[in-house]
């Protein structure tokens, strides 16, 4: 097994049993970890998509990656895609502001019907 | 039952759908947008951490707009979780609740987070500082800063955090990144331009990448303070749920 199906299958692994939490359970709180969870899987497959076997983090520190004098063509064969890395950076940050507010509605309906059971909040149900 | 199997079918087929798309396989050379990034995002923007360039400067644009729905999202629990005066369930919570919960921190977390208040603040500032040199940036910094906020939240429950300081720092510093932006508009001819706005410095020093530090720094003021107002808020509703 390569270091990136690696990454892809724990990826997956991650995606599954958040999606089966967020699916199975009916406690509100075991939900929102699914989702959590769901979220880190998600994070994971982004970054490992962009990842290259053998390659650095794409930080240009190193004069040696400065061979021809302003083209760098050097140092694009020597590190990871950044824009997948920049895309987890904007998908982190939005989980968690989505966890935070799916959170502040659980403490509500847990203030409102004293339940944390999904079962129980029947009103939008038809 | 019947829900438990079609939540496995639907499981099984997201993972062969997930093998399906991943046998093809990731890239093993860089894509056309990521090679002329990486080729000439050090010549453009002298920032040495390519993915802060891309964040950014390339698609600053989206940055706003991540910061926006950060606000929103701490915005919207305040709302949720806002105190009512004739809330029924405020009287819901029993007295033992209360009292658990008037028990003041061990010692160990009071003094512990004297000691490392500074020292946290100081290191979430020193990553978003260094944003554009090393791995870090606004949000991770943030997050740092956020969670010195939290170590002091929970070593006194009772504690009020300085709001009107904390909404001027969030509102100064989203305004200034649009500020920022609108700089670059005027002067270069794009929104969020970087190059002939201010002078660019030297690779690999602090003073470098041109205004790519600047908007860091207030990403990091912003999303700190936005993340330490959402932890308050959400420790106040437990508050105010106990009565």
């Amino acid at each position: 097994m390569t270091q990136g199906t690696l990454y892809l299958a724990s990826a997956l692994v991650l995606i599954l049993v958040g999606l089966a939490c967020a699916l199975l359970k009916r406690n509100l709180l075991r939900m929102v970890l699914g989702f959590a969870i769901m979220d880190t899987g998600v994070h994971l497959l982004i970054a490992s998509v962009g990842f290259i076997p053998g390659r650095t983090a794409p930080i240009i520190d190193d004069p040696s990656m400065l061979a021809d004098a302003g083209t760098l063509a050097v140092a694009a064969e020597r590190v990871v895609d950044p824009v997948p890395q920049a895309l987890v950076l904007t998908a982190i940050v939005i989980g968690v502001g989505v966890t935070a507010l799916m959170l502040a509605y659980v403490v509500r309906l847990f203030a409102r019907e004293g339940t944390l059971d999904v079962g129980a909040f029947r009103r939008l149900k038809w | 039952m019947m829900g438990r199997a079609v939540t496995v079918v639907l499981l099984l087929c997201v993972a062969g759908l997930f093998w399906y798309l991943a046998s093809a396989g990731t890239p093993a050379e860089l894509g056309s947008v990521s090679r002329r990034y990486v080729e000439r995002g050090l010549e453009e923007n002298r920032g040495s951490n390519l993915v802060t360039s891309v964040v950014v400067n390339y698609r600053g644009l989206d940055t706003l707009g991540e910061v926006t729905v950060l606000f929103l999202s701490v915005t919207g629990v305040a709302f949720v979780l806002r105190r009512r005066r004739d809330d029924e369930d405020a009287t819901k919570g029993s007295a033992a609740d209360a009292a658990r919960r008037s028990v003041p921190a061990s010692e160990l977390v009071q003094t512990g987070a004297r000691l490392l208040l500074g020292p946290m603040i100081l290191f979430g500032a020193y990553i978003f500082v260094h944003g554009h040199l090393t791995p870090g940036g606004g949000f991770q910094g943030g997050a740092v800063v956020a969670s010195a906020v939290l170590l002091l939240l929970l070593a006194d429950r009772k504690r009020a955090l300085p709001h009107g300081l904390m909404s001027w720092l969030e509102s100064l510093s989203g305004f200034g990144f649009v500020v920022v932006g609108l700089v670059g508009l005027g002067v270069a001819g794009s929104f969020l331009a970087n190059r002939g706005v201010v002078p660019l410095g030297t690779w690999n020093r602090l003073f470098s990448a041109g205004l790519i530090p600047v908007i860091y720094v207030l990403v990091g003021l912003k999303v700190g303070s936005e993340l330490a107002a959402l932890l308050d808020v959400m420790m106040r509703g437990e508050k105010g749920g106990a009565g």
